[in-house]
């Protein structure tokens, strides 16, 4: 058990290496380098030297490598490229706050939601409440994210004026403040999330309960509600565990387009803005940052299934 | 002995295709998958054709019009008639998502089964790269390869390539492994025969199946991430049509003039749901479970 865990984080590290790698290769691979990206068409050759010098890009590449991951692992991610004289950390950790909140209140609401309505389709599978449930799903996962954020907007940002349509509010103002700004773009995560994994909850409850062990507390003549409850259900969770952690993942990439379409202050809109500018550091930092969290709750539901798996929990190797 | 070895088959194939098609056509819900998904490449391939006004040209007197007998689907705020527009839109985002769809699996489908099929350090040190590639969360990756590369539809087909290429590397390659062991791998093997002609004719034939599916999820994940770039700024550019960058331009006047912003909206939500609801019918059929989650 120990030494599996032990395997399991490295591999996570390595993988992460790696991705420090794929996303640094992206300076090299930039046409031209940094300088002329900054410079634009105001670069002549004796200002470029001059900047290559200034930012060290005269150096070898695995020595501007080194530099920049034992800087990120100091939680320096160096300085924005389009806003000279702001270090990226600064930038970020500025609307970290807002995006962290945004995704809880998805996660929180949105998981044991979806579970419910995963277990209930499940249970009804091909009648009524399934196919209500499934369909709705169906279309919620075929919309993007900025389709369902706009048909709110119309809905209850102008027709109904419940909520406001787009945030005016400073990145730093108090949580009291954020908060009626919060409901629509959650809402929007919520029904993207729910549509994944309630057909993922779905489908492997409906395996469980065509399974030997199911059918076997059954003929032993044990009540419905116990067979799904603690026969059934255990079994189900497990597959969707992991899941699961890839539909909260990607939903770092969801909470781009949601912060966009409602103009809400986060990472996420800082992320397009630095896009826009060709602001590599600043999409680095967030791009290891989101491959991070990836691997970090991946890592996570891993344990968790390893956790609750008795039959993986004895395994060696 | 060494005859009855010889004399099986090449490869076994799981399902006949006449099973396939037979179980395609039971479904109702892939019906009407199939024939909305024609209506929609029908539309794309002949819109230039069926488009009644010019796309791009400016009317300001006639802006946010209401649908009427001469725009049905009103005008935007341009002056632009939606109708035309919308059924132009689509054009660009299909054609690269299917073609980097198509190329995705080709590529990493083929990887997929030679590494799983030779497996040891090379096998090892791909699918760490593969995982590095999975892990960064997929929108992000296209804007890191848009900001380093710029925009343009070369980059974002490439940009596609990248990001969705290791997922099906990672799908073809344990789908390999549960062929790798079977009797027909190993008589290959003992025949002598190179490991190209072992993954091009025993295994290839068996993972065809799983490859289709993902071919058909690929294909609306795509759909969905170039008019998700679209939309943020970083796909087409004005004033080419496009369903993403439309639902962006016209959000602003949602108030003013609804239609410019839900046409294209039903438009992007019929083909997805059509390419979903393909997707499925195509995963039933050949007998596979294709609710694994979110796009990898």
């Amino acid at each position: 058990m120990l030494r599996l865990l032990i395997r399991r984080l490295l591999l996570s590290l390595a993988t992460l290496w790696i991705v420090s790698l794929v996303i640094f290769a992206a300076t090299e691979l930039l046409p031209g380098d940094v300088a002329t990206a900054i410079l634009g068409r105001e670069a002549t050759p004796e200002t470029l030297a001059k900047l290559r010098t200034e930012l060290g890009l005269d150096r070898p590449a695995l020595v501007r490598y080194g530099e920049w991951i034992s800087g990120v692992m100091q939680g320096d991610f160096g300085e924005s490229l389009a806003r000279r004289g702001q270090s990226v950390g600064a930038l970020i950790s500025e609307r970290l706050r807002n995006t962290l909140v945004m995704s809880l209140f998805a996660a929180l609401i949105g998981l044991p939601l979806a579970l419910l309505l995963g277990v209930i389709s499940g249970l009804t599978r091909d009648r009524w409440p399934d196919l209500l449930i499934s369909t709705v799903s169906l279309v919620g996962m075929s919309l993007p994210e900025f389709v369902i954020g706009a048909l709110l907007i119309l809905t209850f940002g102008m027709l109904w004026a419940i909520f406001p349509a787009i945030t005016l509010i400073n990145p730093d103002a108090p949580l009291r403040e954020l908060l009626p700004n919060l409901v629509m773009p959650v809402t929007t995560l919520v029904i993207v999330m729910v549509a994944y994994i309630q057909r993922m909850v779905r489908t492997s409850l409906i395996d469980a309960l065509s399974s030997d062990y199911v059918q076997m507390a059954t003929l032993k003549g044990l009540p419905r509600r116990r067979v799904v409850l603690a026969h059934a259900l255990p079994n189900a969770l497990l597959p969707a565990i992991n899941a699961t952690a890839l539909t909260v993942a990607w939903l770092v990439g969801g909470v781009v387009v949601v912060e966009t379409v409602f103009n809400y202050p986060g990472v996420g809109r800082l992320l397009v803005a630095a896009v826009g500018d060709r602001d590599l550091p600043l999409v680095q930092a967030l791009g290891l940052m989101g491959a991070a969290l990836y691997i970090a709750i991946n890592l996570i539901a891993d344990l968790l299934t390893l956790w609750l798996n008795p039959r993986l929990r004895t395994l060696q190797s | 002995m060494t005859t009855t070895v010889l004399a099986t088959p090449p490869f076994v194939r799981r399902h006949a295709w006449g099973q396939f098609w037979r179980n395609l056509r039971r479904s109702p819900a892939t019906l009407i998958g199939v024939v909305i998904l024609l209506i929609h490449l029908l539309i794309a391939l002949f819109a230039p054709l069926l488009a009644p006004y010019s796309a791009t040209a400016l009317d300001p007197g006639n802006a946010l019009a209401p649908p009427s007998w001469a725009h049905p689907f009103g005008t935007d705020g341009y002056g632009r008639d939606t109708l035309t527009r919308v059924l132009l839109g689509g054009r660009i985002a299909l054609a690269i998502a299917l073609l980097a769809a198509t190329l995705a699996v080709l590529i990493g489908g083929w990887l997929g089964v030679w590494f799983g099929y030779v497996g040891g350090w090379v096998d090892e040190i791909a699918m760490r790269v593969v995982d590095a590639f999975i892990s960064i969360p997929g929108l992000l990756l296209l804007l890191l390869i848009v900001t380093t590369l710029g925009s343009g539809y070369g980059v974002i087909l490439l940009a596609m390539l990248i990001s969705y290429t290791p997922g099906v590397i990672r799908v073809a390659r344990s789908a390999a492994h549960e062929f790798t062991p079977r009797d027909f791998v190993t008589a290959a093997r003992a025949r002598g025969e190179p490991a190209w002609a072992v993954v091009r004719r025993e295994l290839w034939p068996n993972v065809l199946d799983v490859l289709l599916v993902e071919f058909a999820m690929r294909s609306s994940w795509m759909v969905l991430a170039v008019s998700g770039l679209s939309f943020l700024g970083f796909g087409v550019n004005p004033p080419t049509p496009d369903w993403g960058l439309m639902i962006n331009e016209n959000r602003s006047t949602m108030a003013l003039g609804p239609w410019a912003t839900l046409f294209p909206i039903l438009a992007i939500g019929t083909l997805v749901v059509a390419l979903n609801l393909v997707a499925d019918g195509i995963a039933k059929a050949v007998g596979l479970d294709r609710s694994r989650g979110a796009p990898t």
